[in-house]
């Protein structure tokens, strides 16, 4: 009775397609998470934190199949001096990477760190299963636990140029777990670019330990492909005076979860968190983030936005959870879809949970089509009803795209936007 | 030009007729006024000309040139050299002006298989034009009239109809909202463009605006169509005593 019972569920399935060999100094932290994966299983339908998101895809225990995309576009990035790290469908390619060397940082591969004190071991897991409460995560568990590889980055001291982790989907059965690890020691900066849709399915989780003053930046774009699904979380604790801001570019792919779990620990600690994404038909996106002020005078902001067209689906559940003592939070939360037609939905909740007196906090959520008398208006003054279409759709997308820093990059990504509405005009 | 030969027009969904046979001709060169009572179908005009969405022509002609103008979508209509200064400016976020301009300029020549403006040729004219205007930098820099004052917009639709150099020129109300000075430079502006080729329709309220622009024609329009049409002195006229004693002489 019991042999067959496990067999027939989700949670054992899963950990049976994708078993690794725990060994090392991950070995601790990969045997608690499978505990508490197996405690609290994979997520169903039921579920209420995945109410507007069927997980099935997610956790069934193969991968749907997702053909591979041939994307004519250059690569993203491609003109930036970054040290490249490569993983085609889950698999570390070191031919097409870069040496994984860089001054002031030091870089491993999760599958081959060896020494026994390794100082991911206070990384590792760590920030994971402290996000787990007050929500459950299960696939992050799940990812802590069977990951096969990932990056460990140490930052010591700022390094001259960014890392760059290219994700090819080569498979279209392929089904990666990835787990990267980063702390970035006091006073120091990086930039992390990831690119690419990785696999069939993509379960991928980031930890990022920022000690003080130190300024965590991240961009990152999920492809091309139409089929691919991702499961993703990004879990971060922010020490006094730190900065952590991170956009996601999504373009395409039938399932996108994306999580961010932020915890702001020490005062005077800045936390954004952006995301701009475009989809046509068999598309499903969800922003799911959860930030926890737990210190004095931080200040977070989250700015979604969200294209939908032909049936595309948005979803966004984000919250702002202030505990007593932080004091003088400073907290803004927005997230709006635009909806091409009336066939596509956006599925909002947002939260805000206060528990201090002196905070100034804000939400906001729409959702709406285009504005008849703007289009009118640009029309009047001679602009094709497609130009001016897609004009007032980059500039919905604008306010999103306004929170990546640096130039360069903020212009390549709104040259993704345009040319994925170009495509949609052809 | 410009011929509007008994234009009647309701909303599209609702049984409400806002035009009632109205009939215009404007030729090259000439700048015809509109004035008459709230309400009395003057935008509707404008915007039923220029393709607005919302209204139906019931019955009747307006063509630009010979051409139809009724037929065509808006943006059509703009390439052919039609071009109304709002009533209302529409505020409009994460566009910038400079783009929306630059935008409107290029798609324009395209249009008409004309050669584009060059990015530093656009710069060059633009500033120049909108120094005329005492538009400055930062206001072009910033969103479409967002954040503009009533003045500004208005301005800035001068701006506008200055840049695209159209053959035909409604201006809506586009004396409401502001100060002496800027009238001025309003007028000024619209004064520099007109030339035989090209005609204006202005619709106003005030006696005032039409001190710096002289009208060739002044025709009062009420409850759908123009009643009463002549020379300057009935814009004074208007001015002095109000439509009361015009509408009682026409009814
Ligand atoms: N889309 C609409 N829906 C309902 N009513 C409309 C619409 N457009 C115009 N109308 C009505 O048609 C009539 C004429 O309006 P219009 O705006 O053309 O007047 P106007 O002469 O420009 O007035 P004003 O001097 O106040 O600007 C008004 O009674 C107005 O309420
Ligand atoms: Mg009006």
């Amino acid at each position: 009775m019991t042999a067959l019972a496990e067999k027939t569920d989700p949670t054992e399935a899963m950990i049976t397609a994708h078993s690794v060999t725990f060994s090392g100094w991950s070995k601790s932290a990969r045997e608690d998470a499978l505990m508490r994966l197996r405690k609290m299983g994979l997520p169903d339908r039921r579920d209420e934190y995945w109410k507007y998101t069927r997980p099935d895809s997610l956790t069934q225990a193969t991968a749907p199949t997702a053909a591979i995309f041939q994307n004519d576009e250059p690569p993203l990035f491609g003109e930036m001096d970054r040290l490249k790290i490569v993983f085609v469908d889950g698999v570390f390619d070191a031919a097409a990477s870069d040496d994984l060397a860089l001054e002031g940082i030091t870089i491993e591969r999760l599958a081959t760190a060896q020494s026994d004190l390794h100082w991911a071991r206070d990384v590792y897991g760590v920030l994971e299963s402290h996000g787990q409460s007050p929500v459950a995560r299960p696939l992050a568990a799940l990812n802590t636990a069977l990951a096969t590889d990932g990056v460990l980055i140490h930052v010591s001291r700022t390094p001259s140029k960014p890392i760059n982790l290219i994700y090819t989907h080569n498979s279209d059965t392929s089904d990666a777990i990835l787990h990267h690890c980063i702390k970035l020691d006091p006073g120091t900066e990086v930039t992390l670019l990831e690119n690419g849709p990785a696999a069939a399915r993509f379960n991928k989780v980031i930890e990022v330990e920022v000690g003080n003053t130190a300024s965590f930046n991240h961009i990152r774009a999920q492809g091309r492909d139409h089929e691919r699904r991702a499961a993703t979380h990004i879990f971060g604790r922010l020490g006094t005076e730190s900065e952590f801001k991170s956009f996601t570019l999504t373009v395409n792919g039938v399932m996108t979860r994306n999580e961010v779990v932020l915890e702001l620990t020490g005062d005077d600690a800045k936390a954004h968190v952006a995301g701009a994404c475009v989809g046509d038909g068999e598309f499903h996106h969800d922003d799911t983030v959860f930030i926890t002020h737990d210190a004095v005078n931080c200040e977070s902001r989250q700015v979604f936005k969200k294209v939908l067209r032909n049936g595309a689906v948005g979803v966004f559940q984000g919250k702002i959870l202030v505990k007593a003592d932080a004091q003088k939070t400073d907290g803004y939360q927005i997230s709006q879809s635009l909806l091409l037609d009336e066939d596509s939905q956006f599925l909002a909740k947002p939260e805000l949970e206060i528990y201090a007196d002196d905070v100034i906090c804000s939400h906001g959520s729409t959702s709406g089509a285009i504005d008849e008398d703007a289009l009118f208006y640009l029309r009047a003054r001679g602009i094709s009803k497609g130009d001016a279409t897609d004009l007032l759709t980059l500039s919905f997308l604008a306010e999103a795209v306004e929170e990546i820093e640096a130039e360069t990059l903020k212009e390549e990504i709104l040259e993704r936007l345009t040319g994925w509405l170009a495509r949609r005009r052809s | 030009m410009l011929n509007i030969k008994n234009l009647n027009v309701k909303l599209d969904d609702e049984d409400k007729q806002i035009l009632k046979g109205v009939d215009l001709e404007i030729k090259g060169g000439e700048v015809h006024a509109i004035m008459g009572p709230n309400g009395s179908g003057k935008s509707t005009l404008s915007y039923v000309l220029s393709g607005k969405d919302g209204y139906e022509v019931t019955e009747g002609t307006a063509t630009l040139e010979g051409i139809d103008l009724l037929e065509m979508e808006p943006e059509e209509r703009a390439a052919a050299g039609l071009f109304l200064a709002f009533q209302y400016p529409v505020e409009i976020p994460g566009v910038g002006n400079m783009t929306f301009l630059r935008t409107a300029v290029n798609s324009q020549l395209k249009a008409r298989g004309e050669e584009e403006m060059s990015a530093a040729e656009f710069l060059k004219v633009v500033r120049a034009k909108a120094k005329a205007l005492k538009i400055d930098a930062d206001m072009l820099k910033r969103p479409v009239n967002m954040g503009f004052s009533g003045g500004e917009k208005k301005r800035n639709e001068i701006l506008q109809m200055a840049m695209l150099e159209p053959k035909m020129c409604i201006l809506d109300e586009t004396d409401s909202g502001l100060d002496v000075d800027a009238m001025k430079l309003v007028a000024e502006g619209v004064n520099a463009l007109r030339s035989e080729g090209r005609g204006f329709l202005v619709i106003t309220h005030y006696q005032r605006l039409l001190d710096h622009i002289k009208p060739d024609v002044v025709h009062i329009m009420a409850d759908g169509r123009i009643v009463k049409s002549g020379g300057p002195e009935l814009a004074l006229e208007v001015e002095n005593n109000g439509y009361a004693d015009i509408l009682a002489e026409v009814a």
